[in-house]
């Protein structure tokens, strides 16, 4: 072949090349389009939408009057939107305390469990531990008021029978306990999740790393703690971080159910997607206001986007290099 | 060939297509299009009642549906709980009913404010309610209103007619008998005088402190003293309404605090409770499940001889949607709703909703007709926060939920329950 | 080997187990007594005197609540092959395209795990309207699709970052596109991700109350949830149709996850598939 025919086939093979790359962009682009438009149409245009109309105040007639940022002035200026935004964030601070030290220990020491159980019994008994997660808020919220009642006696005779009578109260109904407990039926509710993602990470641990510790005259117990847990230190990571966004933005239809709109006793179980349910669509004699509404929205997805931004920033890349 | 049928196959496609757009453009009346196409009109009406649904569409619309064939409409209710908030979305996206139950006061003012609701103070009926009726569905000034006021509901005590004939207790009529009665039912083993809890909180301030309350307050004296001004919360016979309420405390069930209000109702009804503080819209719902004969007594008297007041709630009304699309058959609709029949269809297939019309009806059921006699014997008022009062953040009305939960909870005192209420109604003053 | 016998292994995992199902079974329960007995003896099973299936027929003469399963069905399926099917793609595809511009997508999407749906509801009504998707399934299937997106993209990205590159080049090799590569190599071999995104979308699009509330009230589009709530009145409760409805409500979810769990999960024995 003399230089002017692989020149040639140098340029055919570049223009195939290009062709193989636009091509390819195409696909991508093909790939990636759907997702992206009903993402940006159904998500992100109304989100943004929202954050707009929190500089914006609803009038009496229903219109709507710029004010700037007068109504961030006013959630933190004023007592009567400071005292329920800094008591709901408390509570949901408190809610995320319980979910991550109950919940997550509970389902890292199921997957523990189940890690050492047949492959059948395991898939029988997730099968089984995710069946809270499926049953839906107004199911869980029925059944666990009707178990705690003190009026039809199952928790009541259940401790009574064991002698601990004077320990029960009706936890649901007063202020020192409604958060815990509510907090309480959540993880009952949603250890399913947290399990799956433990579980999965235990067993993708390769099992040459396990036997080599094994030879190097490990124990069980060491074991677990010096290369198994720091192996799954990410999916740790990954779970407390969902866990706190879910705790912040899904809670809603759990704390509603079991206690109303108004959080009761007394806002004991107040949280911020509670707090903006009521500020943004009304409670009974309590009119919505949208405005405010779609401020508290907004500072609470400031709140999430800082936390989960430093986690990101430090924790993950501190995980990463170790 | 083919090309010539499909062409043909076309041109009669296109044909007919046209006629039929033709046909819906065309400007007849909807009553009229729908006579050509054999299709009903619907209207939908929205409400919270949902354990009223049955009745609404098998025995009260039917009725209306047979007076115009060619309208149906649907009863179509949301959870209460829910309902404020769920139908304010809707209106703001249009796809709210034709029909819109309208909760009294603050909460329909702002739909009409909002434009949502027809202004309907021309219709003819309107002229069969009194000011009264028409005041929880009308603007400030009275000029217009916006629902036909359908149906009030009075408040008072539910009793276990046999257990009160059993331990040889009279109903009580002043506050002295009342506690003596909580003391003696209190006595009897495995009863519990009173059943209400705390946990929905609504119960405290709507059946509890609103229930009791008129007695101190003296009715509207108190309640338009509130409004314009010239009483305080903090006056005396504000506190004593609460101090009255938190007496309650130590004749409540064990665990009170976790009592949902439908735990309270089965407590009555399973003969656990003897006493129910209530409203006529537990009538239907209580004689279909009780094995026991129930009976009413009215809120006891501070002392003996004094007047007696009741709460007695322009709670319903129907509104019409102002973007519906069948404006004529929702105003047909309207008007039957200010007329005999309906009042009367009303209050004998729903017992405990009071008509609001001032038609006379007859009222069958004999618990209905207590109430009924209450109502006669004692003056009429509203519940305290319903007008006005509740306006502005936050909302009187949702913080009498909260304080009076707490003041039976005994979590706050009465002063301290009236302070914070007083608190309130200044603010929205500056 | 195992330092804990396998006999106290099994014993703390079927103490959760009854944690997890008693209130279930306590449900299931009392949906088949009558309303004393529910309230007069609630762990006890049902006797001759307190049996009574009074609340499944209520249940059942408003044959509607076979409809709202059905909505609730389609709904859910729906969304789910969506989300996994558009998620993967722009995984996938934003993976493939590295360029500056796909890493700030990536983020811009990501940035939805944390923003919950509802905050943005008024807007979602009125674009809804607009394009006239209200009362509709479709309307609800392209909202939750939305939801699900971000975490589905998330999750994907992680796993075809780590997927064995030897596997992708060979395909290019054989003359496959970025699409086939994707849907013949890549997804077959990560289907425990599928499966665990699968299950993570679905709950939350079965279980809402929400939008079915707001969106599509209408009682043909209307979801199981919205339809058990319809039991639940203002002040007067029919608890035996109640119990019998939440019965009857958790049957098709469990299904699904059954579905699931059974092709993909059992694909995860130890170590063999690492995605």
């Amino acid at each position: 072949m003399n230089i002017h025919e692989s020149a040639e086939v140098t340029r055919e093979e570049f223009k195939k090349n290009t062709q193989h790359k636009r091509l390819k962009s195409l696909t991508n682009i093909g790939l990636v389009a759907p997702a992206l438009s009903i993402y940006l149409t159904f998500s992100l245009w109304p989100l943004l939408n929202t954050f707009r109309l929190s500089l914006y105040q609803t009038t009496d007639s229903g219109d709507r009057k710029w004010v700037g940022i007068n109504q961030y002035i006013e959630l933190f200026g004023n007592p009567i939107w400071s005292d329920q935004f800094f008591n709901a964030l408390t509570n949901n601070l408190q809610f995320f305390g319980i979910h991550v030290v109950v919940q997550n220990s509970i389902a890292l020491f199921l997957a523990v469990l189940l890690a050492l159980v047949s492959s059948r019994a395991s898939t029988f008994y997730r099968g089984i531990f995710f069946i809270p997660t499926l049953i839906s808020v107004v199911v869980v919220g029925f059944v666990w008021q009707l178990i705690l009642s003190p009026i039809w006696g199952i928790t009541p005779n259940l401790f009574d029978s064991l002698g601990l009578d004077h320990l029960f109260a009706p936890w649901l109904g007063l202020e020192s306990s409604a958060l815990i407990t509510v907090g309480l039926i959540s993880v009952w509710q949603n250890v399913g999740l947290p399990l799956l993602l433990f579980y999965s990470a235990l067993i993708a641990i390769p099992q040459e790393l396990i036997e080599a510790s094994r030879l190097d005259g490990l124990s069980e117990w060491a074991c677990f703690w010096r290369i198994k847990i720091p192996l799954i230190l990410p999916t740790i990571g990954v779970v407390n971080i969902l866990t706190f966004i879910g705790n912040f933005t899904l809670s809603f239809d759990l704390i509603y159910a079991i206690q109303g709109g108004l959080a009761g006793p007394s806002f004991s179980t107040d949280v911020m997607s509670t707090l903006l349910f009521r500020t943004f669509f009304g409670f009974q004699t309590q009119l919505g206001d949208h405005g405010m509404g779609a401020t508290i929205a907004t500072c609470t997805f400031l709140l999430i986007l800082f936390v989960v931004g430093m986690y990101l920033l430090l924790i993950q890349r501190r995980l990463r290099i170790h | 060939m083919f090309l010539a049928t499909n062409n043909l196959h076309k041109k009669i496609l296109a044909i007919s297509l046209l006629a039929y757009g033709l046909s819906d453009a065309s400007i007849a009346s909807d009553a009229e299009k729908q006579v050509a196409y054999d299709r009903p009109v619907v209207l939908t009406l929205e409400s919270w009642r949902s354990e009223d649904a049955k009745i609404w569409n098998n025995e009260i619309l039917p009725v209306f549906e047979a007076l115009h064939p060619g309208i149906d409409v649907v009863f179509s209710p949301t959870k209460p709980t829910e309902y404020n908030a769920a139908l304010n979305a809707r209106l703001d996206g249009n796809t709210a009913g034709d029909l819109i139950s309208c909760r009294p006061f603050d909460n329909s003012l702002e739909l009409f404010h909002r434009g949502h609701l027809l202004d309907i103070t021309q219709i003819d009926g309107m002229k069969h309610f009194s000011d009264v009726a028409k005041s929880a569905w009308s603007t400030d000034d009275g000029d217009a209103t916006f629902c036909i006021p359908v149906a009030s509901v009075l408040h008072g005590f539910f009793y276990n007619k046999n257990i009160f004939s059993k331990l040889d207790i009279d109903k009580p009529s002043t506050e002295a008998e009342f506690f003596d009665v909580l003391k003696k039912l209190d006595k009897a083993s495995g009863l519990t005088p009173l059943a209400i809890g705390t946990k929905d909180q609504w119960e405290a301030a709507t059946v509890g402190l609103n229930l009791v309350g008129p007695q101190y307050w003296e009715g509207e004296n108190g309640r338009l003293g509130l409004i314009n001004g010239s009483k305080a919360f903090t006056d005396p016979q504000f506190v004593e309404a609460f101090s009255v309420l938190e007496r309650w405390r130590p004749y409540l069930s064990r665990g009170y605090q976790a009592q949902s209000y439908s735990d309270s109702q089965s407590l009555f009804l399973l003969e656990r409770a003897a006493i129910y503080p209530g409203g006529s819209w537990e009538i239907s719902g209580f004689q279909s499940e009780a094995e026991f004969p129930i009976g009413v007594f009215r809120a006891p008297v501070k002392s003996e001889g004094e007047s007696c007041y009741i709460s007695d709630h322009t709670d319903i009304g129907i509104a019409i949607n102002s973007r519906t699309a069948h404006r004529n058959e929702a105003m047909l609709f309207a008007e039957w709703l200010t007329t005999q029949s309906f009042a009367n269809l009303l209050t004998n297939k729903l017992p405990g909703f009071f008509a609001l019309s001032d038609h006379p009806v007859t009222v069958d059921n004999p618990l209905a007709q207590e109430f009924l006699g209450l109502r006669t014997d004692c003056m009429s008022t509203i519940r305290l926060a319903s007008q006005i009062l509740s306006r502005g953040q936050p909302s009187l009305g949702n913080a009498l939920w909260t304080l009076s939960a707490e003041v039976l909870n005994g979590t706050k005192s009465p002063l301290e329950a009236a302070l914070d209420s007083q608190n309130i109604i200044e603010g929205k003053r500056k | 080997m195992f330092r804990l016998p396998k006999l106290s292994v099994h014993f703390f995992l079927a103490i959760y187990a009854v944690i997890a199902l008693l209130p279930f079974g306590i449900i299931v329960l009392n949906s088949f007594k009558t309303r004393s007995g529910i309230f007069g003896d609630p762990l006890s099973l049902p006797d001759p005197t307190t049996l009574s299936i009074a609340g499944y027929q209520t249940l059942f003469a408003s044959t509607d609540f076979l409809l709202y399963i059905g909505n609730s069905t389609l709904i859910t399926s729906v969304s789910l092959l969506f989300i996994i099917g558009l998620g993967a793609g722009a995984a996938y595809g934003l993976l493939e395209s590295k360029t500056t511009l796909s890493k700030w997508l990536w983020l811009l999407i990501i940035v939805g795990i944390m923003v919950p749906l509802r905050l943005g509801t008024v807007g979602l009504l009125e674009l809804m309207k607009s394009l006239d998707l209200l009362n509709s399934l479709i309307g609800l299937i392209c909202i939750y699709t939305a939801q699900g997106l971000p975490l589905a993209v998330f999750i994907y990205t992680e796993v075809f970052r780590r997927f064995p590159k030897e596997l992708i080049a060979s395909a290019r090799m054989d003359g496959l596109g970025s699409a086939k590569t994707l849907f013949f190599i890549v997804m077959p071999l990560t289907r425990p991700t599928t499966a665990t995104i699968a299950i993570f979308s679905l709950v939350p699009v079965w279980n809402d109350l929400w939008f079915p509330l707001i969106i599509a009230p209408d009682p043909n589009v209307r979801t199981v949830t919205l339809g058990v709530q319809q039991f639940i009145g203002q002040f007067t409760v029919d608890w035996q149709a109640v119990l019998a409805a939440l019965s009857i409500a958790m049957a098709p979810a469990f299904a699904i996850y059954a579905l699931i769990s059974r092709n993909f999960i059992r694909n995860l024995s130890a170590g063999s598939i690492k995605g």
